[in-house]
């Protein structure tokens, strides 16, 4: 056991392996603390499946060139310039070089998985996913000598002026404190813990479902804000998208996502329709569906389809309702089956001509005298078996974080705090004021734990 | 040709949930035939099965395994199909049942074989030199050649109940081309990027098993070319054996004895190290029987040759080819089946992916 780290990691993501290694290679001595057990490790990282890389060329599995100003426009896109620009071409410049970093430690990519052509020039896919790339790195960390562990809880890092401390977390029943040089925050939000959202949103966030580890509960970021280090984001804020509402409570995954919405009509418990499910392509739609189901009572939406449909999308984990009638499935949906049938009956009474149906494009085929009206993929509904799917929201992770500089370190309204860095999810608010890109969790990932692992041995090497 | 049911279930309960994830479509032939589907009838499951070579690559990198509610454990569910169909494809039914799982019962037949070679060596005639001054030729031919003709059309049978099980075509010469070539360079062991699997310590990719499997697969395939050029020597150039160290026979069959050798321990020691809840835990007897087996054949092949001029030469040969005589015998009711059902499996394969 390792008594006297350099550094020590708070966190066992992906921010906290590229931190671990990093500082490894530069020569300290690195204990990793890692809340989960070990067949959990890797925080949300393990849910992850892809990595969003800037590249002036072919690189590796990407295609074509994805330059620095597509990048930026395209992260301003989403978060409506809710970002800090400088921080934001920081990590979007350094992902050119992380990518062939993360190959020579043991991260395999692969062209992008099949119905995701869309990211084949964006985004780099892991393959196998994001477990094998926190399995991957905690093989490199093990011959890099880094100490790990596991069901570690930090509860407290005591700021002393411009430094911490010390370090205490509770592990194997006892409680444990300890005063490395230098200390790396990569312990994600705070999206797991319950209270907090429903706190930070409201009541509503009960019935949320949590789409990723059940070890992110925002402890140490807590314990810092409380210590009054400089934080970032929306406090009230959760990036959030409609999955299917039979999902686990945590830890979901890909597996809980429901693709079916452009080709249906969603109903809430009430059994009336409340917004456009032909508005968009469901990539650029899914994460509004999170708030527009959240908004709803019982925060809960129905998605009816009929057979025409069922073979349009990405099949899920959990088999359909399946009935022969619209009021059978109401029924089974524990809806009032006479409103439904009505809703259904007015949807379809609405659709025009769908002789010009596209299921790939938006398609323009839309209802007339309908409010909300569907703008595009408007089939009536009227080919049994029907079919029936709960929308729950699921949410991915938090907004609110740790505010850093291009160096990753934290900072009280004194300034820098010397020896404290943060990584990953906890500080990507910093970035991701709104919205999300997907792939870029990893990319500020990858780039800032890299810094922060750097930073922190170069000061711990120094010291 | 019934599998067992809850067998079938898991599978597909397991296929389901791979289905609406697929992060681990690269790394073998399974995932991209799995995407195939929507909804998995039992030949598709079986065909699936057959096509996994429990390279444990995406059980590691699933992030489903238990403790995880859906406790996905595809290599297991797919290699306890696998074995179940092998079951209930073998003909004559029952002996695969008995081989497939039981090591034990592979090494009361090699024991059987002993005995049997013993008592032909006391009983049948002796008529040249080397080892057929303790059996002659002719002896041993009437032993081996019904022995080895026997399973070959049992094993035809098995891939003909197969075959119309998955429902396979018509098949080409580029069908049987990409099976071949998946099965030479062990493709399906690559991992997807050429780092190998995961078999021997948890997540750790390591080419150990494909290269232990092409030591065998080589060293066995040189053996059987080194008796069939002594067969052509023996019935067309009229020249018996012994042979001496640069014939062809020697040529072949002692490099091919000694990969066949090491490989076949190389793979034992290698599954002692790896997890057998990945696997068909209730078929690691009848594998690990049937990989020591393999052992004993090439290793006493060798040591036949080696003691050639000993007086214990009547025993390893009488050691040596009973346990021919096992390995022929049960060929298709043990672990060999496999690589009948995996070269039938990829040609299946390389049909779907024609057909798309």
């Amino acid at each position: 056991m390792m008594d006297t780290p350099d550094i020590v990691v708070i966190g066992g993501g992906n921010a906290a392996l590229c931190a671990a290694i990093e500082a490894a290679e530069a020569g300290a001595r690195v204990l990793i603390l890692e809340a989960a057990p070990k067949p959990y490790r890797g925080g949300n990282s393990r849910h992850t499946r892809n990595f969003r890389c800037m590249h002036d060329g072919p690189l590796s599995v990407l295609v074509d060139a994805y330059e620095e100003e597509e990048y930026v426009a395209d992260l301003m896109k989403v978060t409506g310039g809710h970002t800090d620009e400088g921080l934001a071409r920081l990590a979007i410049r350094s992902s050119q070089e992380c990518l062939p970093w993360m190959e020579a430690h043991g991260v395999r990519f692969q062209p992008s998985l099949s119905g995701t052509l869309s990211l084949a020039r964006t985004n780099a896919f892991f393959m196998g996913g994001g477990k094998s790339l926190v399995n991957a790195y905690y093989r490199t960390i093990g011959r890099l000598g880094v100490e790990v562990r596991y069901d570690a809880h930090v509860t407290h890092l005591e700021l002393e002026g411009d430094r911490i401390t010390r370090v205490d977390f509770d592990h194997e029943g006892g409680s444990h404190s300890l005063s490395p040089r230098a200390v790396v925050v990569a312990s994600g939000g705070f999206q797991a813990d319950r209270n907090w959202l429903a706190r930070a949103w409201g009541p509503a966030a009960k019935n949320f479902l949590i789409r990723g580890t059940p070890y992110n509960r925002g402890v140490v970021l807590a314990d810092l804000l409380a210590q009054e280090v400089a934080s970032v984001g929306d406090p009230t804020q959760c990036h959030a998208v409609a999955i299917d509402g039979r999902a686990p409570l945590y830890d979901g995954g890909i597996v809980t996502r429901l693709d079916c919405v452009p080709f249906s009509i969603v109903v809430n418990k009430d059994g009336e329709r409340f917004y456009d499910e032909g508005e968009d392509v469901w990539p650029k739609r899914y994460a509004i569906w999170g708030r527009l189901v959240a908004a709803q009572p019982d925060q809960v939406g129905h998605v009816i389809i009929d057979a025409k449909s069922i073979n349009l999308f990405m099949p899920s984990v959990f088999p359909p309702l399946k009935a022969d009638s619209i009021e059978d499935l109401a029924e089974m949906m524990g809806l009032s089956a006479g409103k439904v049938a009505a809703t259904v009956a007015d949807f379809n009474a609405a659709c025009g001509d769908t002789s010009s149906f596209s299921p790939m494009e938006l398609d323009g085929v839309s209802t007339t005298g309908l409010t909300p009206p569907k703008t595009n993929w408007a089939r009536p509904i009227i080919e049994p078996p029907f079919y029936g799917y709960s929308l729950r929201t699921g949410v991915t992770f938090t907004y609110l974080g740790l505010k850093v500089d291009e160096r990753a370190q934290c900072a009280t309204a004194g300034g820098p705090i010397r020896n404290l860095w943060a990584a990953g999810e906890t500080m990507a608010g910093s970035i991701l004021g709104q919205g999300y890109l997907a792939g870029f969790g990893m990319t500020i990932g990858t780039v800032f734990g890299r810094i922060a692992g750097k930073e922190a041995a170069a000061y711990a090497n120094a010291a | 040709m019934q599998m067992q049911p809850e067998f079938v279930e898991e599978a597909r309960r397991q296929a389901e949930i791979c289905n609406a994830c697929r992060y681990c479509e690269g790394y073998c032939a399974v995932f991209p035939a799995l995407q195939a589907e929507r909804a998995f009838a039992e030949a598709d499951l079986t065909q699936l099965a057959n096509l996994c070579h429990n390279c444990r690559n995406c059980y590691h990198a699933c992030q489903y395994t238990a403790p995880h509610e859906f406790d996905l454990n595809l290599p297991k569910a797919l290699a306890e199909l696998r074995h179940d169909s092998w079951d209930a494809f073998a003909w004559p039914g029952g002996l695969a049942r008995a081989f497939q799982r039981s090591g034990t019962m592979i090494a009361a037949a090699c024991v059987l074989g002993f005995a049997a070679l013993f008592l032909a060596a006391r009983a049948l005639p002796a008529d040249g030199e080397g080892f057929y001054a303790v059996l002659s030729h002719n002896a041993m031919v009437a032993i081996f050649a019904p022995a080895f003709l026997l399973p070959l059309l049992s094993l035809a049978v098995s891939l003909r109940r197969y075959w119309s099980h998955v429902g396979g075509g018509r098949i080409t010469l580029g069908h049987l081309r990409h099976a071949f070539g998946s099965a030479a360079k062990m493709r399906n062991l690559a991992g997807g990027h050429g780092d190998g699997c995961n078999f021997e310590d948890e997540d750790r990719f390591s080419q150990a098993r494909r290269q232990a499997h092409t030591a065998v697969l080589v060293g066995f395939l040189l053996c059987f070319a080194s008796t069939s050029s002594g067969t052509v020597l023996h019935y067309i150039f009229d020249a018996p054996a012994p042979y001496s160290l640069w014939s062809l026979p020697k040529l072949l069959g002692v490099p091919g004895g000694l990969l066949l050798g090491a490989g076949a321990l190389w793979l034992a020691a290698l599954k002692f190290r790896a997890d057998p809840e990945l696997g068909a835990p209730r078929a690691w007897g009848g594998e690990m029987g049937f990989v020591l087996l393999l052992a004993f054949v090439a290793w006493s092949g060798l040591g036949l040759w080696l003691l050639r001029d000993s007086a214990a030469l009547a025993l390893i040969l009488a050691l040596h080819l009973g346990s021919v005589l096992a390995f022929f015998l049960l060929m298709p009711f043990t672990k060999m089946a496999h690589g009948f059902y995996r070269l039938t499996a990829l040609v299946r394969d390389a049909q779907r992916l024609e057909a798309r």
